[in-house]
């Protein structure tokens, strides 16, 4: 076996152990909620409104050529169901996904990495307290809580957008595109693409503190764990969103 | 002589294939100030992190107040910290909060203290340490000295039995090893034991009651400060003078 499949193997099970851990955390006392609510301003707040404005231009980019592409078979009609579809499933929980990735992931994995280089963790722990519970817990919390509140909000906005252009460029009533959008999305289509997202944050907030937690070599380690994380987690979410959709369409289409 | 405090046994501990201890073994007693020196690389920081379960030892006992304390969980370990304290050689402040919230910071986690009773507390060790106006300060404000000084602050604030200096007065100017030599007496005359590992000669001789040495491993020397300063022993003069005899 090669020394890379060695290590890949052994970072896996190091970050299912901090998994387990961060569970046990979850559940026994101390609890931080001052610190789950201050993280879920800083990375769920905080990334509203790049939200926004990724979801507002995915519609108005999709509807704009879809729009066309499907004008020359007659099918533009059937724009508000294919855009609002796609963008609801797929397109925003990955672009989300994604972008809390490269945004809170690797800030997450700097944040905590600079903290572990400069002997803070160590003085978390030397105080008397679980570094786990005061750094893990509530960055794991508040981006499972907020990533899919994210993903949900860029779907709207990108469902509007989409409605501005399908006005303006196709000549859709309004009523019609809401009509075709709401016969179209599901329940199971929303809570299924919250359930990705919630799975999405969970992989980018452990492996941004697993990451920062082994973060060594000073100011040089601290960029590569978060270029590290942005890698790694970004791989994951587009591999593993095959198998969730596959997931979702057995168990509820 | 005073009660013994702290009893290191037989301490070993490796990294990879390299032995750091190879059996350590002295005591610590009430009050007294022990100085911990040695040349580069023999494990004294390894050692004060050992004694507060930061690393774990290979083999050995560690017993503080008769209890064992080497075998317990992290969990269980958290508890043993609120009553031996560290302070670290770069300070280690938490830089996102101010002087005031990081002395207070396990006053908050480990007490019941009311508000009030915090700050007064807080305001009361910057007293010690001189450093009442800097309350409101980050550490990226404060100079190294005076980041040392808040670090230690922070490890008195829960008036632990034993504080555990690593390195001090390193990288300091005089007047500032005399500012953190000056709060470590204040501390002393409090009651806390502690130990002190340094390679400053002339502070640890200021400071400690009584001094060992670490040597391949192993305790190479141990006692009082004037035998210390009288020792014939080749090692420990070529230690104290700084010369090779």
């Amino acid at each position: 076996m090669s020394l890379d499949m060695k290590q890949n193997f052994r970072q896996t099970g190091e970050v299912w152990q901090l998994f387990q851990h961060t569970i046990h955390c979850m559940v026994t006392r101390p609890f931080y909620p001052g610190r789950l609510l201050e993280q879920i301003l800083v990375l769920g707040a905080g990334s509203l409104s790049i939200t926004i404005v990724i979801g507002f231009v995915t519609g108005l980019v999709m509807t704009l050529q879809f729009g066309y592409g499907l004008e020359k078979f007659g099918g533009v009609l059937y724009v508000p169901a294919i855009v609002s579809l796609s963008i609801v499933k797929e397109i925003s929980p990955i672009f989300t996904s994604l972008l809390i990735a490269g945004r809170i992931g690797s800030g997450m994995s700097a944040e905590i990495g600079a903290m572990a280089v400069t002997s803070q963790i160590d003085a978390l722990r030397a105080l008397g307290t679980s570094p786990y519970r005061v750094l893990v817990v509530p960055r794991v919390l508040a981006t499972v809580i907020s990533l899919p509140l994210l993903a949900t909000f860029s779907s709207f906005m990108g469902i509007f957008g989409g409605l501005l252009i399908a006005m303006s460029e196709f000549n859709m009533p309004a009523g019609f595109y809401v009509n075709k959008v709401l016969s179209t999305i599901t329940l199971t289509d929303i809570f299924g693409a919250m359930g990705k997202c919630a799975f999405f944050a969970l992989i980018i907030s452990l492996l941004a503190c697993y990451k920062g937690f082994r973060t060594t070599e000073g100011t040089k380690g601290v960029g590569e764990s978060a270029t590290w994380v942005v890698v790694r987690t970004s791989i994951i979410i587009l591999i593993s969103d095959f198998f969730l959709s596959k997931l979702i369409i057995l168990l509820f289409e | 002589m005073n009660a013994t405090i702290l009893q290191i046994r037989d301490v070993k501990k490796s990294f990879d294939e390299k032995a750091v201890h190879r059996g350590v073994t002295f005591d610590l007693h009430e009050g007294e100030t022990l100085g911990l020196l040695g040349p580069s690389g023999t494990g004294k920081s390894v050692l004060l992190r050992s004694l507060i379960g930061l690393e774990q030892i290979d083999d050995g006992q560690i017993i503080y107040r008769g209890d064992r304390i080497d075998q317990l969980s992290e969990k269980q370990f958290c508890k043993v910290r609120t009553k031996i304290s560290y302070s670290f050689q770069s300070g280690a402040l938490f830089d996102s909060i101010n002087v005031f919230e990081n002395v207070a910071y396990s006053l908050f986690e480990h007490t019941r203290m009311s508000e009030a009773e915090v700050e007064a507390r807080v305001m009361e060790i910057l007293k010690i340490i001189n450093m009442q106006e800097a309350r409101d300060l980050l550490p990226s404000d404060l100079s190294g000295g005076m980041q040392k000084r808040v670090g230690m602050a922070r490890a008195m604030a829960l008036d632990p039995d034993i504080l555990l200096y690593d390195e001090p007065t390193a990288g300091l100017d005089p007047i500032n090893v005399d500012m953190v030599l000056e709060v470590m007496k204040k501390f002393k005359d409090q009651g806390q034991s502690s130990i002190f590992v340094t390679h400053d000669i002339p502070a640890a001789l200021k400071i400690c009651d009584r001094i060992i040495i670490l040597r391949d491993g192993k305790v190479g020397f141990q006692g009082s400060v004037e035998e210390f300063e009288t020792s014939t022993d080749p090692f420990v003069k070529s230690f104290l003078t700084g010369k090779i005899v």
